[in-house]
């Protein structure tokens, strides 16, 4: 293997899991400011540096508002103190965190921070890994979280944990299908799996969501944007429903289950279910952005103008795209504070019943409009009115199901 | 009910109430409208208080003469009228004359009883009459319940709520009288609180026999004064704290030390000598404050001497043993209680029978002594015997006998004179023929005429106590035992009176009750001995052995105590009492 | 109790998909978010916002001003016209204290003292601040008005022991208080 390549990848693994850890203390950061704001509060705003401990003479804290306030969180999780109830199954309630964590920070390896870099001929991709499955690797990653907190919730061997990770299980389980269906379509389209190459061709024909350049202004593009835009929606809110955000938290509401599977955890093993949480956030984020929206693609044409390969390029790429995934944290965080929490059959038959079928039928939406230029306008007329039919069926069957049998007919 | 009734004519073969009642020497009473016997000569006050109707008083003290000065009982009373001469009384349907209420209201305190009479402890001529007397009373009492000892359980406190009218009318300046006048030893007076109801004065004279108290003035200006010359130092004198109504008489001892209403109560007995007389222990957290004297007619009537109830303070000093110590390499070493019991128990199983003896304690209680006998039978030695304590009495409560259980040791050890073998035991240690000794309880230099050298002669010395004392000093193994308040027990007092004494603090340190001590060196000595699990166990099996506690329990000696044995003392203010009720000056 | 059963209303096939509603959510949020961000916040003015939120700033920005004379703060002892310490330990409040956090020692008042009349005093006052639960009992049942909850709030300390407030303290923050019954000299 090439050295250079080699060095690279260790530094980028370095710098990279640097990235996605300092944006979870940012997420932090966010969440609790952002919070505070909404609620006419003003959150933590005094977190300083406090110099003196730094070995100066006097007691100047630095002012940098509450920046400081993920240190100081991550401090006194560390220092606090690390307990292990007596009941608990010892081994697994050690694994969990750890379960939790690891996978979320593994997905991050396929995401194209930026643009490649150069250095002489020796082409570096701006991803730890520049897969040519991409998308497949980060399910298949991402799956295993749920083992995480289901063994948090049974090692923990209390009841609300127990719940909590038993809910956690069921809710990660069904939206991975919706989650998997509603990104076929994207996929379908760009005919690759390489996240990169998927990135790459946004930079040249438009945005996923806005094709406003390139190949993006033919009229094929602004069909797709009806099953694209059904896609975006139902894999957002997967993504919600994976991370255990807010309106999907009923794993861990604390209304009904204490704290649900974390319940019985305390100081650093609790905070790596947070850090797991806003890792898979951060993911979920950059995912969403790489698909739909260009990655790491500055847009309208500006990439094309730009010198190739040439290093603060790529750094102005990176930076673009950690603002897109900003955007998308402060996104989830608004609607953490503006929707509320659903109720659990709520959030299965929208899962199992509205979700999966819409997924289902955008697949062949998808597929017809992507077919359009082959099988021409009649094709395209009689597989829409098949496709139709096909639908109508399965939405009855849907509300069969859904039915609730009613009293008097026993 | 009766008074309404149309009168008939009684029949003849129907027998009157008063007949009835007349049988059985008693005589027919309705007290607030209802009818009840009671005994021929009964003040009326008494009277009620059967009917369980309380007629408030200041003056009025069963156990002293009733001048009737305080006029707080005063309730209303009524009598059939007398017959027209050559008339016969008439009875109405139920057998009792009609009443005719007297216009003005009587003392109930210095009134006995008649056949027919009514009394009314409520009603409006009773209260409004209550009212009046409060009223006059709190005129010169000055607005000291903060500062004042007694609040909390202050008659005048408690009356004026009841009774009083809740603001004063009086424009005029509050009369002056001396206040923190020291009279005696254990008594502080505050004139101005004073209520002039002469119990204190009363109480010396009848019962102390000292009467240094009385009144001086006269009107408003007359205050309780000691007569010139003299202080009120009897050893009774705090007994006049306890009965003052208000707070003119209070204790120095208790003076300010803490508010009554945080104290805990728990009955039982005084263990300074052999009277036994009854107490209560008051006590906050675990700490004792006061100790004052509980009634029991059979016993101490109702008081105590100063020096016995101040005593208490003996066992919150800094002397206190609170760990088992052993003596190591010339000096003592705190040790555990296993470590201590098996060095104690070890020197004592390897002698000869004869070489150990035994010296208790007559302090010790009845559960103590018994196991004391146990261990003295499984080491097989009779060597038995308890430290005697005699002096003089002074005539009331304090017995001859300073031991609380002399009675219950010579019971349970089985003599005469539990005391006997004192003698013979101090020749042997003298003489080297002993060579371990067990002392329970008792500091033989300070109280047997033990010296130092002849205790040095002992190969093993073991020994319980409370404080640290000369003969713990020398011992080999010292382990802290509880005080009177630190402890349930039992003792038999000189009477033969079976009493408890209740727990009423914790003992401090690592200090054991005396019995798990005993119990678990009888166990180490007697390998079938199956030690109890609590106190209650080692009585039991105590009463199951020695006759004179055959069917008794804890449970059956109650508050007042059994009488189990006959000794023919008897405790001589007891019998002053009886004469002064036999001769009706006091109710009894 | 009759039972009403109440019909769900009937949405129609917009409003089934949520859509518009999450979306006019979001936008309320937001635009909430952004009043508070530029102080602009609901009764921001009559609370005295710090420019964010409702929220005032604690130690730069106080309330003292607007504090109600009833408000309960610390207890404290307080002296009279003549400096005599009005308490003579009846220890009523230590008695009605919910939280037990007085604790006195009384002692007497020796003879040769100017106030010896009083004849009472606290020997020690402590009030456990960290029990104490600011409900102002010991105020109302003190007989000789001699204890008051102050309007100071501020009770901190680095140790459990600083936070127990003595006799000395409990009188420096009382202070004098003139004007009362005066029970125990001529000034009436």
């Amino acid at each position: 293997m090439d050295i250079t390549l080699f060095i690279a990848a260790a530094i980028k693994i370095g710098v990279f899991i640097g990235i996605t850890m300092t944006f979870v203390s940012i997420c932090v950061i966010f969440e609790r400011r952002f919070s505070a704001i909404i609620q006419d509060r003003v959150g933590p705003n005094r977190t300083m540096v406090p110099l003196s401990i730094l070995g100066f003479k006097k007691d100047f804290a630095l002012p940098i508002g509450g920046l400081t306030q993920p240190v100081a969180d991550g401090l006194k999780f560390i220092l606090k103190e690390d307990f292990t109830p007596s009941y608990v199954r010892t081994v697994f309630f050690w694994l969990a965190p750890v379960l939790v964590v690891v996978p979320a920070l593994l997905t991050m390896a396929v995401v194209p921070f930026g643009s490649p870099m150069e250095f002489g001929d020796t082409v570096i991709p701006m991803a730890v890994a520049d897969l040519n499955v991409g998308p497949l690797f980060i399910f298949a990653i991402a799956s295993l979280s749920v083992y995480g907190i289901t063994l948090a919730g049974w090692a923990s061997n209390s009841k609300y944990p127990f719940f909590g990770g038993v809910r956690a299980c069921a809710q990660m389980i069904s939206y991975e299908i919706a989650l998997g269906l509603s990104i076929i379509p994207v996929l379908m389209f760009f005919g690759t799996l390489n996240l990169g190459h998927i990135v790459e061709y946004q930079v040249a024909n438009g945005w996923l969501l806005l094709p406003f350049w390139g190949e993006g202004l033919s009229l094929q593009r602004w069909l797709l944007l009806i099953p694209l835009g059904i896609s975006f929606v139902i894999f957002t809110t997967s993504i919600f429903a994976e991370t255990n955000r807010m309106p999907f938290d009923l794993p861990e509401c604390e209304t009904e289950l204490v704290g649900g599977y974390h319940t019985e955890y305390s100081s650093m093993k609790f905070a790596l279910f947070f850090m797991g949480e806003y890792a898979a956030m951060v993911v979920g984020s950059a995912l969403i952005v790489t698909l739909f929206f260009g990655g790491w693609s500055i847009g309208f044409g500006i990439d094309g103008l730009l010198p190739t390969g040439a290093w603060w390029v790529s750094l102005l790429h990176i930076g673009c795209f950690l603002t897109k995934v900003t955007v998308f944290i402060l996104f989830f965080i608004l609607v953490r504070w503006t929707i509320p929490r659903f109720r659990y059959d709520q959030l299965m038959n929208l899962g199992w019943i509205v979700f999966f079928e819409a997924a289902l039928i955008n697949v062949f939406i998808a597929a017809l409009v992507v077919a359009l230029p082959s099988i021409g306008f009649m094709g395209f007329v009689i597989g829409f009115i098949i496709l139709l039919i096909a639908s109508v069926l399965l939405i009855m069957i849907a509300k069969g199901a859904t039915k609730k049998p009613s009293a008097t007919a026993v | 009910m009766s008074e309404d009734a149309p009168a008939t004519t009684a029949t003849a073969e129907k027998k009157l109430p008063k007949d009835l009642a007349a049988e059985n020497g008693m005589v027919n009473v309705q007290i607030d409208g209802h009818w009840i016997q009671v005994p021929r000569g009964t003040r009326m006050i008494e009277a009620a208080k059967m009917a369980e109707k309380e007629v408030p008083h200041y003056c009025y003290h069963p156990k002293l003469s009733s001048p009737g000065n305080c006029r707080m009982c005063l309730v209303q009373m009524g009598m059939p009228p007398r017959p027209a001469p050559g008339a016969e009384p008439e009875y109405g349907e139920d057998g009792y004359q009609e009443i005719g209420w007297m216009p003005r209201p009587v003392i109930a305190c210095a009134n006995t009883v008649a056949e027919n009479m009514g009394i009314r402890t409520t009603g409006e001529l009773v209260e409004d009459t209550r009212k009046g007397v409060m009223e006059f009373l709190l005129i010169n009492h000055p607005l000291d319940c903060p500062i004042c000892d007694q609040a909390g359980e202050c008659k005048l406190q408690e009356f004026s709520v009841e009774h009083g009218s809740g603001q004063s009318r009086f424009q005029e300046s509050k009369i002056k009288k001396p206040k923190n006048v020291d009279i005696g030893k254990n008594i502080r007076l505050d004139d101005e609180r004073c209520i002039m109801c002469s119990r204190c004065i009363r109480f010396m004279d009848e019962v102390a026999e000292e009467p240094v108290l009385g009144f001086s003035q006269r009107g408003t200006h007359t205050s309780v004064t000691v007569h010139p010359g003299h202080r009120l130092d009897n050893n009774y004198s705090l007994n006049t704290a306890d009965i003052c109504p208000v707070g003119a008489l209070t204790s120095n001892d208790f003076r300010f030390q803490m508010r009554v209403w945080f104290l805990k109560e728990t009955k039982s007995i005084d263990i300074n000598c052999g009277t036994g007389a009854n107490t209560v222990i008051w006590t906050r957290g675990n700490e004792i404050f006061r100790v004052t004297p509980r009634q029991n007619d059979e016993v101490n009537s109702a008081w105590m001497p100063d020096s016995h109830r101040l005593a208490f303070h003996s066992l919150q000093t800094e002397d206190r043993l609170t760990r088992p110590l052993i003596h190591k390499n010339g000096q003592h070493a705190e040790s555990t209680w296993l470590e201590a019991t098996s060095k104690a128990a070890e020197g004592l199983g390897m002698r000869q029978p004869n070489e150990v003896a035994i010296i208790a304690s007559g302090r010790m209680s009845n559960e103590e002594l018994y196991l004391t006998h146990k261990i003295a039978q499984s080491i097989g030695t009779d060597l038995v015997s308890i430290v005697p304590r005699k002096e003089k009495s002074d005539g009331k409560l304090i017995s001859e006998d300073r031991n609380p259980n002399t009675t219950g040791a010579n019971l349970i050890l089985g003599t005469d004179e539990a005391c006997a073998k004192l003698d013979a035991i101090r020749e042997g240690v003298i003489s080297g023929r002993i060579k371990s000794l067990i002392v329970l309880q008792e500091d033989l230099l300070g109280d047997a005429d033990f010296k130092k050298e002849e205790l040095a002669k002992l190969e093993h010395l073991v020994v319980t106590h409370t404080h640290a004392n000369p003969t713990a000093a020398q011992a080999t193994v010292v382990l802290p035992g509880t005080g009177f308040a630190e402890k349930r027990a039992t003792y038999v007092n000189v009477t033969g009176r079976l009493q408890r004494a209740n727990q009423a603090v914790i003992a401090p340190g690592e200090a054991r009750d005396d019995w798990e001590i005993l119990s678990a060196l009888l166990a180490k000595l007697d390998k079938d001995y199956q030690a109890p699990a609590s106190m209650d166990g080692v009585f039991n099996a105590l009463a199951q052995e020695i006759p004179a506690f055959q069917g008794q329990s804890f449970g059956s000696i109650g508050d007042l105590g059994v009488s189990i044995t006959e000794t023919g003392i008897t405790i001589p203010l007891l019998e002053q009492e009886k004469a002064r009720k036999e001769s009706g000056i006091i109710v009894g | 109790m009759a039972i009403i059963k109440v019909q769900r209303p009937k949405l129609s096939p917009g409003e089934k998909i949520y859509f518009g509603s999450i979306f006019k959510g979001m936008i309320i949020t937001l635009r909430h978010a952004f009043r508070s961000l530029v102080g602009k916040s609901t009764g921001a003015k009559e609370l005295n916002s710090s420019g964010v939120g409702i929220t005032m700033q604690y130690p730069e920005q106080k309330w003292d001003e607007e504090l109600p004379e009833y408000y309960r703060g610390t207890p404290a002892l307080v002296t009279d016209e003549q400096d005599r310490e009005r308490c003579v330990s009846c220890q009523l409040c230590e008695f009605i204290c919910p939280p037990k956090a007085i604790k006195i020692t009384p002692g007497e008042i020796p003879s040769n003292d100017e106030w010896a009349k009083v004849e009472k005093r606290p020997q020690a006052f402590d009030i456990d601040m960290i029990r104490c639960i600011y409900c102002g009992m010991c105020e109302e049942v003190c007989p000789e008005q001699a204890i008051y909850l102050r309007p100071d709030y501020v009770v901190t300390g680095t140790t459990r022991k600083e936070m127990v407030h003595d006799k000395d303290r409990l009188y420096e923050i009382g202070g004098k208080r003139v004007g009362l019954v005066n029970k125990w000299n001529e000034l009436k």
